[in-house]
Protein backbone atom coordinates (compact mmCIF):
# COMPACT_ATOMS: atom_id res chain seq x y z
CA UNK A 1 0.00 0.00 0.00
CA UNK A 2 1.38 3.45 -1.14
CA UNK A 3 4.25 2.32 -2.44
CA UNK A 4 5.04 0.39 0.23
CA UNK A 5 5.25 3.74 2.94
CA UNK A 6 2.27 2.51 4.82
CA UNK A 7 3.45 1.01 7.19
CA UNK A 8 6.06 4.20 7.35
CA UNK A 9 3.08 6.44 7.50
CA UNK A 10 1.16 4.54 10.37
CA UNK A 11 4.38 4.38 12.55
CA UNK A 12 4.67 8.32 12.49
CA UNK A 13 0.78 8.25 13.03
CA UNK A 14 1.79 6.32 16.25
CA UNK A 15 4.09 8.78 17.12
CA UNK A 16 1.35 11.82 16.55
CA UNK A 17 -1.17 10.34 18.92
CA UNK A 18 1.81 9.29 21.72
CA UNK A 19 2.52 13.63 21.07
CA UNK A 20 -1.24 14.48 21.64
CA UNK A 21 -2.06 12.01 24.11
CA UNK A 22 0.54 13.36 26.32
CA UNK A 23 0.78 17.14 25.43
CA UNK A 24 -2.98 17.17 26.57
CA UNK A 25 -2.75 15.02 29.68
CA UNK A 26 0.48 17.79 30.47
CA UNK A 27 -2.12 20.69 29.38
CA UNK A 28 -4.80 19.85 31.55
CA UNK A 29 -2.29 19.87 34.57
CA UNK A 30 -1.04 23.45 33.10
CA UNK A 31 -4.46 24.04 33.18
CA UNK A 32 -5.89 23.08 36.36
CA UNK A 33 -2.99 24.96 37.91
CA UNK A 34 -3.23 28.03 35.69
CA UNK A 35 -7.23 28.24 36.89
CA UNK A 36 -6.25 27.83 39.97
CA UNK A 37 -3.91 31.08 39.67
CA UNK A 38 -6.45 32.74 37.92
CA UNK A 39 -8.66 32.20 40.55
CA UNK A 40 -6.67 33.27 43.47
CA UNK A 41 -7.75 35.69 45.74
CA UNK A 42 -4.06 36.91 46.21
CA UNK A 43 -4.23 39.38 43.52
CA UNK A 44 -0.32 38.69 41.85
CA UNK A 45 -0.85 35.16 41.48
CA UNK A 46 -4.33 35.94 39.48
CA UNK A 47 -2.49 38.74 37.19
CA UNK A 48 -0.01 35.82 37.10
CA UNK A 49 -2.51 33.35 35.54
CA UNK A 50 -4.38 36.21 33.55
CA UNK A 51 -0.77 36.86 31.79
CA UNK A 52 -0.23 33.17 31.40
CA UNK A 53 -3.55 32.70 28.95
CA UNK A 54 -3.29 35.86 27.36
CA UNK A 55 0.50 36.28 26.39
CA UNK A 56 0.16 32.42 25.25
CA UNK A 57 -3.51 32.41 23.17
CA UNK A 58 -2.12 36.37 21.35
CA UNK A 59 1.30 34.67 19.62
CA UNK A 60 0.73 31.64 16.78
CA UNK A 61 1.25 28.09 18.05
CA UNK A 62 4.22 28.03 15.28
CA UNK A 63 6.03 30.67 16.76
CA UNK A 64 5.60 29.58 20.17
CA UNK A 65 7.39 26.01 18.70
CA UNK A 66 10.19 27.77 16.75
CA UNK A 67 10.49 30.14 20.40
CA UNK A 68 10.49 27.10 22.91
CA UNK A 69 12.07 24.36 20.34
CA UNK A 70 14.89 26.59 19.51
CA UNK A 71 15.41 29.41 21.98
CA UNK A 72 14.89 27.50 24.87
CA UNK A 73 17.74 24.93 23.32
CA UNK A 74 20.43 28.33 22.91
CA UNK A 75 19.04 29.62 26.92
CA UNK A 76 19.97 25.91 28.31
CA UNK A 77 23.25 26.08 26.38
CA UNK A 78 24.21 29.54 27.36
CA UNK A 79 23.02 28.92 31.06
CA UNK A 80 24.48 25.65 31.68
CA UNK A 81 27.89 25.92 31.56
CA UNK A 82 27.63 28.95 34.46
CA UNK A 83 26.07 25.33 36.08
CA UNK A 84 29.06 23.57 35.74
CA UNK A 85 27.49 21.37 32.65
CA UNK A 86 29.76 21.42 29.46
CA UNK A 87 28.08 19.33 26.82
CA UNK A 88 25.79 20.52 24.51
CA UNK A 89 22.77 19.96 25.27
CA UNK A 90 20.55 18.67 22.43
CA UNK A 91 16.60 18.97 23.04
CA UNK A 92 14.70 15.58 22.06
CA UNK A 93 12.19 16.58 19.81
CA UNK A 94 9.48 14.25 21.01
CA UNK A 95 10.02 15.56 24.48
CA UNK A 96 10.34 19.06 23.39
CA UNK A 97 6.89 18.89 21.25
CA UNK A 98 5.23 17.48 24.33
CA UNK A 99 6.38 20.20 26.57
CA UNK A 100 5.60 23.00 24.15
CA UNK A 101 2.07 21.66 23.20
CA UNK A 102 1.41 20.88 26.59
CA UNK A 103 2.03 24.72 27.62
CA UNK A 104 0.32 26.15 25.03
CA UNK A 105 -2.64 24.25 25.53
CA UNK A 106 -2.77 24.52 29.22
CA UNK A 107 -3.08 28.22 28.62
CA UNK A 108 -6.32 27.45 26.37
CA UNK A 109 -7.51 24.91 29.10
CA UNK A 110 -7.53 27.79 31.77
CA UNK A 111 -9.85 29.64 30.21
CA UNK A 112 -12.20 26.58 29.52
CA UNK A 113 -11.54 25.39 33.40
CA UNK A 114 -12.49 29.32 34.35
CA UNK A 115 -15.19 29.66 32.42
CA UNK A 116 -16.76 26.00 33.83
CA UNK A 117 -16.08 26.90 36.99
CA UNK A 118 -17.34 30.26 37.10
CA UNK A 119 -20.54 28.31 35.23
CA UNK A 120 -21.40 26.33 38.69
CA UNK A 121 -24.21 28.40 40.52
CA UNK A 122 -22.55 29.76 44.04
CA UNK A 123 -25.46 27.85 45.72
CA UNK A 124 -23.88 24.54 45.39
CA UNK A 125 -20.64 25.05 47.18
CA UNK A 126 -22.60 27.24 50.23
CA UNK A 127 -24.50 23.97 49.98
CA UNK A 128 -21.65 21.77 50.35
CA UNK A 129 -20.24 24.37 53.50
CA UNK A 130 -23.34 24.22 55.32
CA UNK A 131 -23.36 20.57 55.23
CA UNK A 132 -19.70 20.95 56.81
CA UNK A 133 -17.32 19.96 53.98
CA UNK A 134 -13.77 21.20 54.00
CA UNK A 135 -12.84 23.63 51.05
CA UNK A 136 -10.84 20.54 49.51
CA UNK A 137 -13.75 18.40 50.25
CA UNK A 138 -16.43 20.89 48.57
CA UNK A 139 -13.49 21.56 45.73
CA UNK A 140 -13.23 17.80 44.46
CA UNK A 141 -16.86 16.25 45.44
CA UNK A 142 -18.96 19.26 45.02
CA UNK A 143 -17.66 21.69 42.27
CA UNK A 144 -15.53 19.14 40.28
CA UNK A 145 -17.85 16.69 39.12
CA UNK A 146 -19.95 19.44 38.09
CA UNK A 147 -16.92 21.67 36.48
CA UNK A 148 -16.41 18.36 33.97
CA UNK A 149 -19.37 18.18 32.31
CA UNK A 150 -19.59 22.10 31.94
CA UNK A 151 -15.88 21.77 30.71
CA UNK A 152 -16.16 19.03 28.43
CA UNK A 153 -17.37 21.03 24.89
CA UNK A 154 -14.62 23.44 25.27
CA UNK A 155 -12.41 20.34 25.96
CA UNK A 156 -13.19 19.00 22.95
CA UNK A 157 -12.56 22.36 20.95
CA UNK A 158 -8.94 22.11 22.67
CA UNK A 159 -8.20 18.85 22.19
CA UNK A 160 -9.24 18.87 18.06
CA UNK A 161 -7.56 21.95 17.53
CA UNK A 162 -4.51 20.27 19.64
CA UNK A 163 -4.33 17.34 17.48
CA UNK A 164 -3.95 19.35 14.42
CA UNK A 165 -1.47 21.25 16.09
CA UNK A 166 1.01 18.00 16.25
CA UNK A 167 1.72 18.44 12.46
CA UNK A 168 3.69 21.69 13.64
CA UNK A 169 6.27 19.43 15.16
CA UNK A 170 7.46 18.12 12.25
CA UNK A 171 8.62 21.77 11.28
CA UNK A 172 11.13 21.41 13.87
CA UNK A 173 11.90 17.61 12.67
CA UNK A 174 10.00 15.53 14.87
CA UNK A 175 9.65 12.23 12.52
CA UNK A 176 5.54 12.09 13.26
CA UNK A 177 3.30 11.32 10.58
CA UNK A 178 3.32 14.61 8.69
CA UNK A 179 7.59 14.04 8.71
CA UNK A 180 6.90 11.06 7.25
CA UNK A 181 4.95 11.71 4.46
CA UNK A 182 6.58 14.47 3.45
CA UNK A 183 9.60 12.44 2.97
CA UNK A 184 7.70 9.81 1.47
CA UNK A 185 6.19 12.67 -1.28
CA UNK A 186 9.96 13.88 -1.65
CA UNK A 187 11.03 10.15 -2.34
CA UNK A 188 8.02 9.18 -5.02
CA UNK A 189 7.24 12.54 -6.50
CA UNK A 190 3.49 11.59 -5.29
CA UNK A 191 2.91 14.31 -2.71
CA UNK A 192 -0.78 14.50 -3.64
CA UNK A 193 -1.29 10.70 -2.69
CA UNK A 194 0.73 11.12 0.74
CA UNK A 195 -0.57 14.28 2.06
CA UNK A 196 -3.69 12.93 0.99
CA UNK A 197 -3.35 9.94 3.01
CA UNK A 198 -2.55 12.05 5.98
CA UNK A 199 -5.52 13.91 6.19
CA UNK A 200 -7.49 10.95 6.06
CA UNK A 201 -5.66 9.46 8.94
CA UNK A 202 -6.15 13.09 10.55
CA UNK A 203 -10.11 12.80 9.88
CA UNK A 204 -10.18 9.53 11.35
CA UNK A 205 -8.19 10.75 14.93
CA UNK A 206 -10.68 13.19 15.18
CA UNK A 207 -13.93 11.50 14.20
CA UNK A 208 -13.40 9.06 16.41
CA UNK A 209 -12.37 12.14 19.33
CA UNK A 210 -15.86 13.27 18.66
CA UNK A 211 -17.89 10.91 19.25
CA UNK A 212 -16.05 9.51 22.59
CA UNK A 213 -15.96 12.69 23.71
CA UNK A 214 -20.04 13.39 22.83
CA UNK A 215 -20.65 9.47 24.47
CA UNK A 216 -18.56 10.91 27.78
CA UNK A 217 -20.25 14.30 27.70
CA UNK A 218 -23.92 12.46 27.36
CA UNK A 219 -22.64 10.20 30.13
CA UNK A 220 -21.65 13.33 32.73
CA UNK A 221 -25.13 15.31 31.49
CA UNK A 222 -27.17 12.19 32.95
CA UNK A 223 -30.19 13.29 35.26
CA UNK A 224 -29.80 17.49 33.65
CA UNK A 225 -32.79 18.77 32.33
CA UNK A 226 -32.58 20.41 28.89
CA UNK A 227 -35.32 22.41 27.93
CA UNK A 228 -36.94 21.51 24.36
CA UNK A 229 -38.47 24.06 22.25
CA UNK B 1 23.34 35.91 28.90
CA UNK B 2 22.47 38.88 27.28
CA UNK B 3 19.19 39.86 25.22
CA UNK B 4 20.65 41.50 22.04
CA UNK B 5 18.48 44.38 21.32
CA UNK B 6 20.94 46.02 18.09
CA UNK B 7 20.21 42.50 16.09
CA UNK B 8 16.53 43.09 16.46
CA UNK B 9 16.21 46.91 15.88
CA UNK B 10 19.03 45.79 12.48
CA UNK B 11 16.11 44.04 11.54
CA UNK B 12 13.59 45.84 12.08
CA UNK B 13 13.00 46.75 8.06
CA UNK B 14 12.75 42.74 8.11
CA UNK B 15 10.51 42.21 10.54
CA UNK B 16 8.36 45.07 8.80
CA UNK B 17 8.04 43.75 5.67
CA UNK B 18 7.07 41.17 7.01
CA UNK B 19 4.07 42.61 9.06
CA UNK B 20 2.90 44.16 5.74
CA UNK B 21 3.39 40.58 4.39
CA UNK B 22 1.12 39.17 7.18
CA UNK B 23 -1.44 41.79 6.97
CA UNK B 24 -1.64 41.33 2.86
CA UNK B 25 -2.17 37.57 3.51
CA UNK B 26 -4.98 37.73 6.69
CA UNK B 27 -6.86 40.63 4.21
CA UNK B 28 -6.79 38.59 1.51
CA UNK B 29 -7.51 35.42 2.91
CA UNK B 30 -10.69 36.82 5.20
CA UNK B 31 -11.87 38.71 2.02
CA UNK B 32 -12.60 35.40 -0.16
CA UNK B 33 -13.05 33.32 3.26
CA UNK B 34 -15.72 35.08 4.12
CA UNK B 35 -17.35 35.55 0.41
CA UNK B 36 -17.52 32.03 -0.21
CA UNK B 37 -18.88 31.58 3.72
CA UNK B 38 -21.79 33.40 3.07
CA UNK B 39 -23.47 31.14 0.62
CA UNK B 40 -21.72 27.92 1.95
CA UNK B 41 -23.74 29.16 5.26
CA UNK B 42 -27.31 29.24 4.02
CA UNK B 43 -26.37 25.80 2.40
CA UNK B 44 -25.69 25.23 6.14
CA UNK B 45 -29.42 26.06 6.99
CA UNK B 46 -30.97 24.62 3.69
CA UNK B 47 -33.76 22.15 4.29
CA UNK B 48 -32.90 19.98 1.09
CA UNK B 49 -30.67 17.17 2.45
CA UNK B 50 -28.16 17.34 -0.82
CA UNK B 51 -27.61 20.92 -0.11
CA UNK B 52 -26.96 20.56 3.68
CA UNK B 53 -25.29 17.50 3.29
CA UNK B 54 -22.93 18.43 0.98
CA UNK B 55 -21.93 22.09 2.78
CA UNK B 56 -21.47 19.81 5.90
CA UNK B 57 -19.32 17.38 4.50
CA UNK B 58 -16.53 20.23 3.27
CA UNK B 59 -16.71 22.07 6.76
CA UNK B 60 -16.35 18.79 8.38
CA UNK B 61 -13.51 17.52 6.23
CA UNK B 62 -11.69 21.01 6.46
CA UNK B 63 -11.93 21.44 9.94
CA UNK B 64 -11.14 18.04 10.74
CA UNK B 65 -7.62 18.02 9.25
CA UNK B 66 -4.79 20.09 10.25
CA UNK B 67 -4.01 23.31 8.12
CA UNK B 68 -0.80 22.58 7.05
CA UNK B 69 -1.91 19.50 5.69
CA UNK B 70 -4.10 21.44 3.44
CA UNK B 71 -1.81 23.99 2.66
CA UNK B 72 1.02 21.25 1.57
CA UNK B 73 -1.99 19.42 -0.51
CA UNK B 74 -2.52 23.06 -2.10
CA UNK B 75 1.43 23.82 -2.91
CA UNK B 76 3.15 20.91 -3.05
CA UNK B 77 0.24 18.31 -3.97
CA UNK B 78 -1.25 20.07 -7.09
CA UNK B 79 1.95 19.62 -9.22
CA UNK B 80 1.52 16.29 -9.00
CA UNK B 81 -0.62 15.82 -11.73
CA UNK B 82 0.23 16.74 -15.66
CA UNK B 83 -3.05 18.55 -16.11
CA UNK B 84 -3.03 20.96 -13.24
CA UNK B 85 1.01 21.93 -14.80
CA UNK B 86 -0.65 22.03 -18.71
CA UNK B 87 -3.77 24.23 -17.26
CA UNK B 88 -3.70 28.60 -17.66
CA UNK B 89 -3.78 28.40 -13.77
CA UNK B 90 -0.45 27.57 -13.60
CA UNK B 91 1.24 30.64 -12.80
CA UNK B 92 -0.88 31.14 -10.32
CA UNK B 93 -0.95 27.37 -8.51
CA UNK B 94 2.82 27.56 -8.44
CA UNK B 95 3.07 30.95 -6.90
CA UNK B 96 3.62 30.20 -2.72
CA UNK B 97 1.62 33.76 -2.01
CA UNK B 98 -1.88 32.44 -4.13
CA UNK B 99 -1.37 28.84 -2.61
CA UNK B 100 -1.20 30.22 1.00
CA UNK B 101 -4.14 32.37 0.47
CA UNK B 102 -5.77 29.89 -1.21
CA UNK B 103 -5.73 27.48 1.70
CA UNK B 104 -6.24 29.73 4.29
CA UNK B 105 -9.12 31.43 2.24
CA UNK B 106 -10.51 27.78 1.88
CA UNK B 107 -9.61 27.11 5.61
CA UNK B 108 -11.69 30.15 7.18
CA UNK B 109 -14.38 30.02 4.99
CA UNK B 110 -15.24 26.53 6.55
CA UNK B 111 -14.92 27.86 9.55
CA UNK B 112 -17.02 31.15 9.02
CA UNK B 113 -20.03 29.16 7.36
CA UNK B 114 -20.66 27.09 10.28
CA UNK B 115 -20.35 30.64 12.74
CA UNK B 116 -23.00 32.17 10.14
CA UNK B 117 -25.09 29.19 10.38
CA UNK B 118 -25.31 28.72 13.93
CA UNK B 119 -26.17 32.82 13.90
CA UNK B 120 -28.65 31.79 11.18
CA UNK B 121 -30.09 29.20 13.24
CA UNK B 122 -30.45 31.39 16.50
CA UNK B 123 -32.24 34.62 14.84
CA UNK B 124 -35.57 35.41 17.23
CA UNK B 125 -38.39 33.57 15.55
CA UNK B 126 -40.50 37.10 15.91
CA UNK B 127 -37.93 38.50 12.73
CA UNK B 128 -39.06 36.04 10.75
CA UNK B 129 -43.15 36.46 11.70
CA UNK B 130 -42.72 40.06 11.11
CA UNK B 131 -41.10 39.53 7.70
CA UNK B 132 -43.41 37.13 6.29
CA UNK B 133 -46.53 39.31 7.84
CA UNK B 134 -45.58 42.48 6.40
CA UNK B 135 -45.33 39.85 2.27
CA UNK B 136 -42.06 39.90 1.85
CA UNK B 137 -40.73 36.70 -0.91
CA UNK B 138 -38.31 34.35 0.99
CA UNK B 139 -35.15 36.07 -1.08
CA UNK B 140 -36.13 39.34 0.47
CA UNK B 141 -36.27 37.88 3.67
CA UNK B 142 -32.96 36.69 3.82
CA UNK B 143 -31.17 39.80 2.16
CA UNK B 144 -33.05 42.15 4.72
CA UNK B 145 -34.04 40.70 7.29
CA UNK B 146 -32.08 37.40 8.05
CA UNK B 147 -28.57 37.80 6.90
CA UNK B 148 -27.71 41.26 8.27
CA UNK B 149 -29.32 40.27 11.53
CA UNK B 150 -27.25 37.01 12.05
CA UNK B 151 -24.28 38.99 10.56
CA UNK B 152 -24.23 41.22 13.41
CA UNK B 153 -24.97 38.55 16.04
CA UNK B 154 -22.06 36.38 14.78
CA UNK B 155 -20.19 39.24 15.12
CA UNK B 156 -18.39 38.17 18.67
CA UNK B 157 -17.59 34.63 17.06
CA UNK B 158 -16.09 36.29 14.05
CA UNK B 159 -13.86 38.28 15.52
CA UNK B 160 -11.98 35.00 17.41
CA UNK B 161 -12.24 33.68 14.03
CA UNK B 162 -10.12 36.42 12.58
CA UNK B 163 -7.32 36.13 15.75
CA UNK B 164 -7.18 32.32 14.81
CA UNK B 165 -6.45 33.19 11.13
CA UNK B 166 -4.17 35.93 11.84
CA UNK B 167 -2.02 33.18 13.69
CA UNK B 168 -2.54 30.60 10.90
CA UNK B 169 -1.00 33.41 8.22
CA UNK B 170 2.40 32.23 9.99
CA UNK B 171 2.15 28.72 8.44
CA UNK B 172 3.29 30.87 5.25
CA UNK B 173 6.52 30.82 6.14
CA UNK B 174 6.93 27.41 5.66
CA UNK B 175 6.29 27.71 2.21
CA UNK B 176 9.12 30.16 1.66
CA UNK B 177 7.07 33.57 2.18
CA UNK B 178 8.61 36.32 4.33
CA UNK B 179 5.91 37.04 6.55
CA UNK B 180 6.68 38.00 10.23
CA UNK B 181 7.61 34.18 11.43
CA UNK B 182 9.70 34.15 8.14
CA UNK B 183 11.62 37.27 9.15
CA UNK B 184 12.14 35.42 12.28
CA UNK B 185 13.37 32.65 11.09
CA UNK B 186 15.85 34.38 8.74
CA UNK B 187 17.28 36.57 10.87
CA UNK B 188 17.55 33.31 13.45
CA UNK B 189 19.20 31.75 9.84
CA UNK B 190 21.35 34.88 9.68
CA UNK B 191 22.36 35.79 13.33
CA UNK B 192 22.26 32.45 15.01
CA UNK B 193 20.02 34.10 17.76
CA UNK B 194 16.81 32.43 17.82
CA UNK B 195 15.55 33.50 21.34
CA UNK B 196 15.63 37.33 19.99
CA UNK B 197 14.66 37.00 16.70
CA UNK B 198 11.68 34.95 18.01
CA UNK B 199 10.55 36.96 20.65
CA UNK B 200 10.35 39.66 18.78
CA UNK B 201 8.04 37.97 16.26
CA UNK B 202 5.94 37.25 18.94
CA UNK B 203 5.28 40.71 20.12
CA UNK B 204 4.53 41.48 17.08
CA UNK B 205 1.79 38.90 16.95
CA UNK B 206 0.65 40.18 20.13
CA UNK B 207 0.16 43.79 19.08
CA UNK B 208 -2.02 42.81 16.61
CA UNK B 209 -3.67 40.35 18.41
CA UNK B 210 -4.47 43.39 20.48
CA UNK B 211 -5.24 46.27 18.71
CA UNK B 212 -7.78 43.53 16.58
CA UNK B 213 -9.95 42.95 19.83
CA UNK B 214 -10.50 46.14 19.99
CA UNK B 215 -11.22 47.29 16.66
CA UNK B 216 -14.01 44.03 16.99
CA UNK B 217 -15.22 45.84 20.83
CA UNK B 218 -15.63 48.79 18.58
CA UNK B 219 -17.46 47.07 16.04
CA UNK B 220 -19.70 45.46 18.49
CA UNK B 221 -20.45 48.93 20.02
CA UNK B 222 -21.44 50.38 16.80
CA UNK B 223 -23.26 46.83 15.49
CA UNK B 224 -24.75 45.39 18.26
CA UNK B 225 -25.19 47.69 20.64
CA UNK B 226 -28.55 46.95 20.46
CA UNK B 227 -27.99 43.75 22.41
CA UNK B 228 -26.05 44.91 25.25
CA UNK B 229 -27.05 45.31 28.73
CA UNK B 230 -28.59 48.29 29.82
CA UNK B 231 -26.34 50.52 31.82
CA UNK B 232 -28.03 51.45 34.67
Amino acid sequence: MLKGYGAVILDGAWLTLQLALSSMALAVVLGLIGVALRLSPVRWLAWLGDMYATVIRGIPDLVLILLIFYGGQDVLNRVAPLLGHDDYIDLNPLMAGIGTLGFIFGAYLSETFRGAFMAIPKGQAEAGMAYGMSGMQVFFRVMVPQMIRLAIPGFTNNWLVLTKATALISVVGLQDMMFKAKQAADATREPFTFFLAVAAMYLVITSVSLLALRYLEKRYSAGVKVAEL
Amino acid sequence: MMFDYNVVWEAMPLYLGGLLTTLKLLALSLFFGLLAAIPLGLMRVSRHPLVNISAWLYTYVIRGTPMLVQLFLIYYGLAQFEFVRQSIFWPWLSSATFCACLAFAVNTSAYTAEIIAGSLKATPHGEIEAARAVGMSRIKMYRRILLPSAMRRALPQYSNEVIMMLQTTSLASIVTLIDITGAARTVNAQYYLPFEAYITAGVFYLCLTFILVRLFKLAERRWLGYLAPRKS
